[in-house]
């Protein structure tokens, strides 16, 4: 099986919809078959990853601490568009702290998060072999 | 369908997987064992336990590779293999060991 670069765009609100959590459990599924993996949260999107969600007023599972498990599937090119950050009055230090373990160094952790702009979206889309939007 | 502990009915599905894992208890992990066939001995446990602190930490069964990995990491490399672990689950350490752990069925299992 040839692996393929994968995309998935998300831009809707963690809740409300069930967008975040299909696009959450088809990119583990994914890793699983060793695809090369990228992920990019723009515009609504970017409260997918925000810090300290709670879903008991919405019944709702709460699966935000899912996106820390990333990491474990080797899911570690995590980008977030600035400009949709900016609108929303977001910054790095309101989204989770995603980090992935390198084998090759003794296990050290290292950022999984990297905030771009649209320019680098459009290179991102550009390089990826499929682009799945949700 | 229903797993009767110490009389207290626990409900599952229809493969035997416990609905409300909060109902979960090492009593009730033993009789899940049994259904599998598994006889429970230290190392199960220790999988068991790491598979329940791990659902506990990120809301997720792990992918058996990602298990292999961690559990190797935590409990030292050689029992991070999966032959170890099929040697203790041999119908699959994520399938059994969920099951037996009172998780639901791991996303995209195997």
């Amino acid at each position: 099986m040839s692996i393929k670069k994968l995309l998935y765009v998300n831009r809707k609100a963690p809740y409300g919809t069930v967008y975040a959590l299909e696009s959450l459990e088809v990119v583990l599924i994914g890793a699983a078959f060793e695809q090369d993996v990228t992920l990019l949260f723009m515009d609504d999107g970017v409260f997918q990853l925000a810090k300290g969600q709670n879903t008991t007023a919405i019944d709702n599972k709460n699966f935000s601490p899912t996106y820390m498990a990333l990491g474990d599937y080797e899911v570690n090119k995590i980008y977030v568009d600035q400009q949709s950050l900016d609108e929303r009055g977001l910054s790095l230090d309101d989204l989770q702290h995603l980090v992935w373990e390198d084998e090759d160094e003794d296990y050290a952790e290292k950022d999984s998060i990297i905030i771009v702009d649209r320019a680098q979206i459009a290179d991102l889309m550009e390089e990826n072999d499929v682009v799945l939007s949700f | 369908m229903a797993l009767n502990i110490n009389g207290k009915e626990l409900e599952t599905d229809e493969e035997g997987y416990l609905l409300n894992l909060n109902e979960w208890t090492r009593d009730a992990a033993v009789e899940l064992a049994k259904s599998e066939s598994v006889e429970m001995t230290e190392s199960h446990w220790e999988v068991i336990d790491f598979l329940r602190e791990y659902y506990d930490e990120y809301q997720i069964a792990p992918a058996v590779r990602v298990l292999t990995k961690a559990i190797g990491k935590k409990l030292g490399k050689e029992k991070g293999n999966s032959k170890y672990l099929y040697e203790l689950f041999p119908y699959g350490p994520a399938k059994q060991a969920c099951k037996i752990a009172g998780l639901p069925k791991p996303t995209g299992c195997i």
